[in-house]
């Protein structure tokens, strides 16, 4: 699949639908790429005295996770000038070699001749719920 | 202790300068199971027109937590950073951020609000190059749970 152009984009275009798997390996090694250790993401005595089902993924990594969907549909992660959401649920990753999976799909919702960017609203879901909200990325296309 | 609505409007100074290495990227990229090739292979990032190898779109949050850990750590901001969860994120690249790039990034506060018991604190880091180019702004609302 070759690089979306501008003209070649319409609102109301769907990106494929992907399922990715977050593990607690994903969780490490994410901690120690950011930088973010808050030991929620990979003790679970701690996760749960402080009221947490258990451990939970970082929601900067759902975030970047999430706009995989775009950057890969785009072929040019620098394509990417705007990005938002809201962390409305919690995404639970139990302690086996599944872990928990993350479902995003994408919906073209705006172009700007301007500009020549499009907007993609983004769903993304884990457990049948809405983990993102508000979830939006502008992409610049050639 | 509740936060200080006082600090909305400050400005805090920029975190030390934070150099962007290559291996980092790759670090990076491979944390969130990305393997576009515009993060690892200088080559095929300037096919794509870049200088070098680029970041994914959210690299900018280890810039951007770097400098706001002055707001969280302020004594004064009355921040208890065990009861604060992630509310909002948001990125603006004005530029992807590049290999080689030295960063800094410059802390404001927004605003603070109360909402339902909790306190919505929203900073914004302005991310630019030591020279004062403008990379990114990374706008975060934290959301500190109130003492139930």
């Amino acid at each position: 699949m070759g690089q979306p152009t501008y003209d070649s984009v319409a609102v109301g275009d769907t990106l494929p639908p992907r399922t990715f798997p977050l593990t607690r390996l994903d969780l490490v090694r994410y901690a120690g790429a950011s930088g973010d250790f808050n030991v929620i993401h990979w003790n679970q005595r701690i996760a749960t005295s402080v009221g947490l089902p258990d451990v939970i993924a970082h929601g900067m990594l759902t975030m970047a996770t999430a706009a995989r969907l775009v950057t890969d549909w785009a072929t040019d992660p620098g394509a990417v000038v705007q990005y938002g959401v809201r962390f409305t649920n919690l995404v639970v990753v139990p302690d086996d070699d599944r872990g928990a999976e993350l479902e995003v799909s994408g919906v073209v919702s705006g172009r700007d001749d301007q500009a020549r960017t499009v907007t993609v609203d983004l769903t993304a879901t884990s457990r049948g719920e809405k983990v993102l909200g508000r979830a939006q990325a502008v992409v610049r296309l050639a | 202790m509740a936060v200080n609505a006082d600090i909305a409007g400050r400005r805090y100074p920029p975190a030390p300068v934070y150099e962007v290495g290559r291996a980092k990227i790759a670090e990076f990229a491979a944390a969130i199971r990305s393997e576009d090739p515009a993060h690892t292979d200088p080559e095929a990032a300037r096919a794509l027109g870049h200088p070098d190898v680029i970041a994914p779109p959210t690299f900018a949050v280890i810039v951007a937590q770097r400098a706001e850990a002055a707001v969280v750590q302020d004594p004064e901001s009355g921040i208890d950073y065990s009861r604060v969860l992630h509310g909002e994120q948001r990125f603006t690249h004005h530029r992807p951020i590049v290999a080689g790039d030295r960063l800094v990034g410059t802390p404001h506060v927004d605003g603070v609000r109360q909402a339902g018991g909790n306190a919505m604190v929203t900073t914004r880091v302005e991310i630019t190059t030591e020279s004062g180019e403008p990379v990114s702004t990374a706008v975060s609302i934290i959301v500190v749970r109130g003492e139930a």
